[in-house]
């Protein structure tokens, strides 16, 4: 089973990229489950979503604190919440960020893997609004490997209509400029 | 693989369940606490894919007033709502199953404020145990989607004709976004007959429904109530074997894990139950003979199944998701002892209350209640012995 956590800022679109991250496994036949960190929703303040996707039924029904994959989409909220709390060691935190994983690795003092991309500059070119979400898809899958990057086409384009090719522009961009860095 | 397995929020799998089970009228009261189900099937509605009459009403009060009415005039009726908004509607939640009004509520278990919450636990359920509405509890997605079908099902049975309430744990399951296997239209229309209610409100044929009971009659009445929803059990079999024809999953009034063996069970109710399930396994993986009764069917109580699946267990660990204030402890330990009360080798029941207000419960806490419950000794523990678990002190 991979477990991931998502943190992002109310309405950035956290829940909405587990959700889509669940919907693609689902797809491919796996087993998956996307929710929210239960509570009153406030735009703005960090929030945390969670996913999980297995080959097997899943029957785990709790919070994670031991993800294998933390995806950050806001580079504001790095020192803000342990986003690396409980990451395994073999994990991989993957953020929105303009620094090299290096330097995010520094700053957080954290040993395991980074991925990194410059998610809101990608954003910003690609679909002219600074929100991340699909964006940051696109490099948690390119970073952790989880998925086949074309299952989340079909998510994406029921979920965005209209507005889905930008989306899946930022999405593949995304994929192709993430940097990872292994573990120490 | 299914074709119709999609990836769904559980509410609005829910709904459309609802809609698949065409119903005639939803009424509800649309703003917190509520889900995303009526929410969803007023957009089904307004869409015009769905032709029912949405009553978006000004109180849960209303919400179960307008069921009635509707009921009585032989529409498929719908409501659901949870914790503050199922107290609102108390009043009315009892007259349904007298009227034998076949209302079919999803009840998104929340607890009870204060202090002023939104989470799950099963503060809100326990609050009308006594109501006379059948009652099941559910564990997953596709539990909720098939109940729903089942929920119609039994209440509109001309041999039962009572209302039925769905339980399903708030966020735990109505935020969660998982696979659900979808009916086919086909198998609705085979598992689920045109309503046909028994009486109805019609000039044509004049009933009186919701009468004075004078003291003369009303013991006779409340018997009769009582009568119909024990003798309800056979309906609720048959219903869950046909369903189990149809779909391959079978349900059952209690259902078991790893418990054949057994000397100790955790018995668990509703979302919970598959998280332990896992510390099942890890407590068998250790040579412990643990395994675990789940009950679906709360109401009305499966005595007999209940007694058959623990014959030989020593132990029951039970969980439970709500307190009874300067009461025995947990509303479900407390009818747990009362069924097996004067069994031979009666086991020990030990109880733990817990995942309050959306507390998280984890495997190895269960792990560490199976731990607190073994010294439990038979004959040292008491009707009034429990552990409200977790506590930070």
């Amino acid at each position: 089973m991979i477990e991931i956590r998502l943190h992002g800022r109310g309405g950035q679109g956290a829940v909405t990229s587990a959700e889509l991250l669940a919907l693609a496994a689902i797809q491919e036949g796996k087993y998956a489950q996307a929710f929210p960190s239960f509570g009153p929703e406030r735009r703005g303040a960090p929030v945390v979503a969670f996913c999980r996707i297995d080959d097997e039924p899943i029957r785990l029904r709790t919070n994670i604190y031991n993800p294998d994959l933390v995806m950050v989409l806001d580079p504001s909220i790095l020192r803000l919440v342990d986003v690396a709390g409980g990451l395994k060691k073999d994990g991989i935190l993957v953020t929105n960020t303009k620094y090299s994983g290096k330097q995010i690795r520094d700053e957080l003092g954290i040993q395991q893997a980074i991925g990194t991309v410059n998610a809101t500059l990608i954003a910003q070119e690609e679909m002219g609004i600074p929100i991340t979400n699909t964006t940051m898809l696109g490099s948690l899958i390119k970073a952790g490997r989880i998925l086949d990057p074309e299952s989340l086409m079909e998510p994406l384009k029921k979920r965005f209509g209209r507005i889905a090719e930008k989306n899946i522009r930022a999405f593949k961009r995304a994929y192709e400029e993430t940097e990872v860095i292994p573990k120490e | 693989m299914s074709i119709n397995r999609k990836g769904i929020e559980v509410s609005i799998g829910a709904a459309d369940a609802v809609a698949m089970a065409d119903v005639d009228v939803i009424a509800a009261y649309p703003i917190t606490p509520q889900t995303h189900i009526v929410e969803h099937l007023s957009e089904i509605v307004a869409r015009g894919d769905l032709d029912a009459e949405f009553i978006p009403v000004e109180s849960e009060h209303s919400a179960m007033s307008v069921c009635c009415g509707a009921s009585a005039v032989g529409a498929r009726t719908f409501t659901c709502t949870s914790s503050q908004g199922l107290a609102l509607m108390n009043e009315i939640v009892f007259i349904a199953p007298c009227m034998r009004l076949p209302i079919v509520m999803i009840l998104a278990n929340r607890s009870l404020s204060g202090p002023l919450s939104i989470w799950n636990d099963h503060s809100d359920v326990m609050s009308i145990r006594d109501c006379g509405w059948i009652q099941v509890f559910t564990e997953n997605g596709q539990d909720v989607f098939d109940h729903v079908f089942f929920a119609f099902r039994v209440a509109e049975n001309p041999q039962v004709s009572l209302p039925v309430i769905v339980n399903m744990d708030g966020f735990i399951l109505t935020h969660m976004i998982e696979a659900i296997e979808y009916w086919e239209p086909e198998m609705v229309r085979r598992y689920l007959p045109e309503f046909k209610p028994v009486n109805r409100l019609h000039p044509d044929k004049p009933v009186t429904m919701g009468a004075f009971g004078m003291p003369n009659i009303f013991t006779e009445a409340k018997k009769a109530q009582n009568e119909a929803l024990l003798s309800s059990k056979v309906e609720i079999l048959r219903a869950w074997k046909e369903m189990g024809d149809i779909t391959g999953r079978y349900y059952k009034p209690v259902e078991s894990y790893q418990a054949d063996d057994a000397e100790t069970v955790f018995l668990t109710m509703g979302s919970l139950s598959e998280t332990v399930s896992i510390a099942v396994d890890r407590l068998r993986a250790q040579g412990k003979a643990v395994g675990q009764i789940k009950l679906r069917l709360w109401r009305p109580f499966p005595f007999e199944e209940f007694r058959l699946a623990v014959k030989n267990v020593k132990k029951i660990i039970v969980l439970d998701r709500a307190l009874s204030f300067g009461g025995p402890g947990g509303p479900v330990a407390s009818e747990i002892r009362a069924a097996l009360y004067g069994e031979q080798n009666m086991p020990v029941v030990a109880n733990f209350v817990a995942g309050l207000a959306g507390r998280d419960v984890t495997v190895n806490d269960y792990i560490a209640m199976y731990e607190k419950a073994e010294p439990f000794a038979k004959g040292k523990v008491r009707q009034d012995d429990y552990i409200i678990y977790g506590v930070r002190e």
